[in-house]
């Protein structure tokens, strides 16, 4: 039984089938990686975990229990965290109290303002903001802004972080060190599922990658069994992934 | 955060003013306390709207609906029970009815939300209005009268309590989990914010304080109807004097009814056929060169002190 479990999990906008029957098991301390093309139904997936959808059939367990359609603020306080496709941050909110909020209100029991501080202030530090603390996040850049974004998910003291895209629009240099962030945040004990188009970065971090076409699951393995996979070849990657795959 | 000293020291002004307020019977005109308790009246109700509009951005247009519901109150039971329990009664009501309109609105944002509002106060001001017509057959009431200088005092208390208690929770978690919620609610549900909890309750918070002055108002008023305590015009007026003095904190609202409370009855004085163009003129103006108000203009100054 893994840390989050999901069972046949469906979801339908009417007529459309955004996800379909996918299942999926996920193990405490695991990098997956999500991938597949746009439109696949893997933001609806994240949805469906962290609750701002409801699914139309199957269900998805955390640590064991059923947690499909409960409230996102419940299900964060259970201990899963997100980060968003287009960051959403509070843009008049100094980078310090985006943290320091998620300390207070993402735990189970009421914090004492003291610990949330500290807390916030070691985080900001994990991620490298603390030069940055009292700015206002809409006058960071769009790394720094990612960075807050895993900074407050983390406030939230999660086992399970899910990050949906976040690494898109950064530089080569910015995404080595998210890269770097992602594996101290894994060594910390959380578990991560992130979605991802930039295939050197998911291929490099993830311990397994699940394959999502048209709302159904159609490859789910090793990055190297992934790569050379002739669907996933066909309906997303292109042959020139496999081809620097196969390079030394 | 201010230390304890920063705060003593920003709060001398403050308390001087109150001051001032206090003992200004005692050396001004009979007439100034009853024209300074309407603007006492449009700082409490400015503040207590700012209190939860202002940093979640729903904006509520039923302040009169809440305000209506305090006079009411007030003139039902302003027979029976002295007027410090009416006050209380007034308040509690009010509370009630905002705990009701907050979960009856849940699912609404924007500019639905606004307008559901609207016409909540519609609603209300149409059925009390039905209910004295055909029910009880008798349009309006008479409120107990109070002397003027009680109420003064009253109105002066009651916006020292909003007051407080916006300033108070402006600077506690709660204003930083309201200012989250109107800043990007899903990202606040997602970092354990139970949205709906905060939204039911801060709501109804600001229209305990709406109809905590209602109740005071209508005994200097005497006489009044569903126009007079629903009337819809009361629905906008906080709504212009929080975003003229500016949002941002509890000063703005305040700074705001004052000053635009003085303005009109200064315009009205002066220039008895114009002074709405006047008035509408003045709020545009300054509404485009202080978009955040003027408490806005205030943090310019002090940001760039030689420029002006």
């Amino acid at each position: 039984m893994g840390i989050l479990e999901g069972d046949k999990v469906t979801k339908f906008f009417g007529g459309l089938a955004a996800v379909f029957d996918v299942d999926f098991d996920i193990n405490k301390g695991e990098i997956v990686g999500l991938i597949g093309p746009n439109g696949a139904g893997k933001t609806t997936l994240f949805n469906m975990i962290s609750g701002s959808l409801s699914t139309t059939g199957g269900e998805i367990r955390y640590r064991g229990k059923r947690i499909s359609n409960l409230k996102p603020y419940q299900i964060c306080k259970l201990g899963i965290a997100r980060t968003f496709q287009s960051v959403k941050l509070f843009a008049n909110i100094s980078v310090f109290d985006h943290v320091f909020l998620g300390s207070i209100c993402g735990t189970e029991s009421r914090t004492k303002t003291a610990d949330a501080q500290r807390k916030a202030a070691t985080l900001l530090e994990m991620v490298g903001l603390s030069a940055r603390k009292s700015d206002l996040a809409r006058n960071l850049p769009l790394a720094e802004q990612k960075r807050l974004e895993v900074a407050r998910a983390l406030s939230t003291e999660p086992q399970v972080l899910l990050l949906d895209e976040v690494m898109a629009g950064l530089t080569a240099t910015e995404l080595t060190s998210f890269t770097t962030l992602i594996r101290e945040i894994r060594n910390e004990g959380t578990t991560i599922l992130l979605v991802e188009h930039v295939m050197q970065a998911i291929m490099d971090i993830s311990d397994r990658i699940i394959v999502l076409h048209h709302g159904v699951k159609i490859a789910e393995g090793l990055p190297r069994e992934i790569v050379t996979n002739k669907r996933v070849i066909e309906v997303y990657l292109g042959t020139d992934a496999y081809a620097e795959h196969q390079q030394p | 955060m201010d230390t304890p000293r920063a705060l003593l020291k920003k709060s001398i002004f403050p308390s001087l003013l109150v001051l001032f307020l206090a003992t200004l019977p005692f050396y001004m005109p009979p007439y100034t306390p009853l024209a300074v308790t309407s603007i006492l009246m449009y700082i409490v109700l400015t503040v207590s709207w700012a209190m939860f509009c202002g940093p979640t951005r729903y904006i509520s247009l039923a302040t009169a609906t809440f305000f209506g519901v305090g006079m009411y109150t007030s003139a039902v039971l302003g027979e029976r029970l002295p007027l410090p329990l009416v006050v209380a009664c007034g308040s509690l009501v009010s509370f009630l009815i905002g705990l009701l309109t907050g979960f009856i609105c849940l699912r609404l944002r924007g500019f639905y939300f606004a307008i559901f509002t609207f016409g909540l106060n519609e609603l209300v001001r149409n059925f009390v209005l039905w209910w004295e017509g055909r029910v009880a057959h008798t349009v309006g009431r008479w409120v107990v009268l109070v002397d003027s200088l009680t109420i003064y005092y009253y109105m002066l208390v009651i916006v020292l309590l909003t007051v407080l208690v916006a300033f108070f929770i402006s600077r506690s978690r709660y204003g930083l989990i309201l200012l989250s919620i109107g800043e990007a609610e899903e990202a606040a549900a997602h970092i354990g914010i139970n949205v709906t909890r905060y939204r039911i309750f801060f709501f109804a918070l600001s229209c305990l304080f709406m109809g905590m002055a209602g109740a005071v108002m209508a005994t200097k008023w005497a006489y009044i109807d569903p126009r007079i305590a629903f009337n819809p015009v009361l629905n906008f007026t906080p709504v212009l004097m929080a975003l003229f003095g500016g949002v941002g904190n509890v000063f703005g609202p305040i700074l705001g009814a004052g000053v635009l409370t003085l303005a009109s009855e200064i315009l009205l004085s002066r220039f008895p056929y114009y002074y709405m163009l006047l008035y509408g003129i003045l709020f545009i103006v300054i509404i485009s060169f202080l978009p955040d108000g003027l408490v806005g203009l205030s943090r310019r100054w002090r940001e760039n002190p030689l420029i002006s």
